[in-house]
């Protein structure tokens, strides 16, 4: 019965530490692409967003922000709810 | 001597620890001293985790060293240093509730404990237990000078003075309070950091003209300032990727953070933190090496990096403000400080002492013994920063890179590879820390990247090769 329970309980973690790896993996290349992509031309020809250079605003700051609202979606979307107490665990 | 800056950064100090003692009296007998004293009895919310695990990971080097370096190199570091907003969610989803779930059942309060249960292995916990009591215990020496460093420079009271009354408040109220206090003062420490890095940051951009005009004056010192390459062009694109292993990825395996990752009372408060965790640690990050970058364009031509944030904050602040803004540092520095010195403390306490000195220990003594040595640490440490010797400094150069490389797969696969073993465990360990040690001393940067990502290589080939090699059934 027990086994069971934790068994359920592991196959959230699982999923969600793949979840955590994917998420990762999406903010590096969003990271990598926009910096090297728009920072390795010739300064000259830099575009400018509200004063920062084009690859700065859309790597770092962007960057920032877009992570930490996917984090808030996907929490709160595909995070699972469960319980941590043995006793708890039983009452299921 | 700045006294409007003064009476402001000690007043902030004061209420910080005034929190850490009220917070120690409310300390419940219900569970066991131990579970109480290093783990907060697992009670952490969703606010105070994300706090105590972003105050506990930005330490004296991304609040005084870092915006030093993005002073000199400009843009190019602070995109490096952006990096750590991976800590804000892939630290707690990796360790997750797999972490939570598991060390509940087997009852650890460390990460030791963890890996004792895991790999059922005297030599494993001798390993790992030394390990962390010399990588952190140099870590915590350096933030300690840090600290000192800092009282100094902002109130003009000499070193050792400053060092004095940095110690005693951290000593006194970590002895009495243990983790609760801890994670309670980093939480208000981290909300500090988070507000006063953005009055910060809004300072220095009004000082500066605006964005678009410090962004100029950037170009006109130095053109490469405002690309990613930083200064002399020398960041490369592999260099600064690897930071996402060095103080992204990797940081999973610093026990000071994982130890809070097995802490929270219940998945709604890890929910929490992970959203709270992600913006807070991102948004500090980008603020604090924003305003080293865009320094430079106010004020010129300052030659010591650890200076730049106390210099930019008292010229762009009226004094008393920059007083409660550089409390986020100092509150970086002691909380940092305060979390390792538990660690170490309860690494000797639990992880040595009770698991094969004193089995029988009853809950009297080990409080005194924990506090005992909690505070004797202290003292030693204090020692110790008075007149660092060489070997110290040497030695944090690999406390973080050499504990990850050291612990990363016997944490990660003990969770998620059911076949790792206490022979993997062991060989990655060894092979991870000797690899780190040697080719930072010998041969720097191999492949153009940080020197720990190519000892997590080799001591994840460690780790499988010797968990599939020599098999449990084999003993």
């Amino acid at each position: 019965m027990l086994t069971q329970h934790k068994d359920y309980r592991i196959k959230i973690a699982n999923r969600e530490a793949l979840i955590g790896i994917g998420l990762v993996l999406f903010n590096f290349i969003w990271w990598f692409g926009f910096a090297y992509g728009l920072g390795s031309g010739d300064i000259a020809g830099y575009d400018y967003i509200f004063g920062f250079p084009a690859w700065f605003f859309y790597s770092c700051i962007v960057g920032v922000l877009i992570m930490a609202v996917l984090v808030f979606i996907i929490v709160k979307k595909f995070f699972v709810e469960v319980p941590f107490d043995d006793e708890e665990l039983e009452k299921r | 001597m700045n006294w409007h800056a003064t009476i402001t950064l000690f007043g902030s100090v004061a209420i910080i620890f005034l929190t850490g003692l009220i917070a120690s009296r409310n300390q419940s007998s219900d569970k066991s001293f131990i579970q109480d004293y290093y783990l907060g009895g697992r009670s952490l919310g969703g606010f105070v985790l994300a706090m105590t695990m972003t105050a506990t990971y930005g330490s004296a080097s991304s609040f005084i060293g870092g915006p030093g370096v993005a002073y000199n190199q400009g843009l190019g570091w602070v995109l490096l240093s952006v990096t750590q907003v991976a800590t804000g969610y892939f630290t707690l989803m990796i360790l997750g509730k797999k972490f939570a779930i598991i060390t509940k059942r087997y009852n650890a309060v460390t990460m030791v404990d963890f890996l004792k249960e895991r790999y059922q292995s005297k030599t494993v916990v001798v390993l790992s237990s030394i390990s962390i009591v010399i990588f952190l215990f140099s870590a915590m020496a350096a933030q300690w000078i840090g600290g000192g460093r800092l009282i100094e420079s902002l109130t003009g009271l000499s070193y050792h003075s400053a060092l004095f009354i940095f110690v005693i408040t951290v000593l006194i109220y970590v002895t009495f309070g243990g983790f609760r206090a801890v994670t309670l003062t980093d939480a208000i420490q981290g909300s500090i950091m988070f507000i006063g890095t953005l009055v910060l940051l809004i300072a220095v951009i009004i000082a500066g003209g605006g964005v678009p005009a410090i962004i100029n004056e950037l170009n006109n010192i130095n053109p490469n300032l405002i690309t990613p390459f930083g200064a002399d062009g020398t960041l490369t694109p592999a260099y600064v990727s690897s930071y996402w292993v060095l103080v992204g990825v990797g940081v999973v395996a610093l026990p000071q953070i994982a130890v809070r990752a097995m802490s929270y009372k219940n998945t709604r408060s890890f929910h929490r933190a992970l959203t709270i965790g992600t913006i807070v640690v991102g948004v500090i990050m980008l603020n604090m090496h924003i305003i080293g970058a865009f320094a430079r364009s106010i004020l010129p031509g300052i030659e010591i990096g650890d200076k730049v944030m106390p210099e930019i904050a008292l010229h762009v602040l009226p004094a008393w403000v920059a007083g409660i803004v550089l409390a986020a540092p100092l509150a970086a520095i002691m909380s940092t400080v305060d979390s390792l010195l538990l660690l170490v403390s309860s690494t000797i306490v639990k992880d040595i002492y009770i698991n094969y000195i004193n089995p029988q220990v009853n809950r009297k003594k080990v409080q005194k013994i924990s506090m005992g040595i909690t505070a004797i640490l202290g003292i030693i440490v204090f020692l110790i920063a008075v007149n660092p010797p060489d070997l110290i400094i040497w030695l944090n150069l690999f406390a973080i890179g050499g504990l990850e490389a050291a612990f990363i797969w016997p944490i990660v696969l003990g969770l998620y590879w059911e076949k790792g073993n206490r022979f993997g465990a062991l060989s990655s360990m060894l092979v991870g820390i000797l690899s780190y040690v040697l080719l930072h001393s010998f041969y720097p940067d191999p492949f153009g990247m940080h020197v720990v990502v190519t000892s997590i290589v080799l001591s994840l080939i460690a780790y499988i090769g010797g968990s599939l090699i020599m098999k449990e059934q084999s003993l």
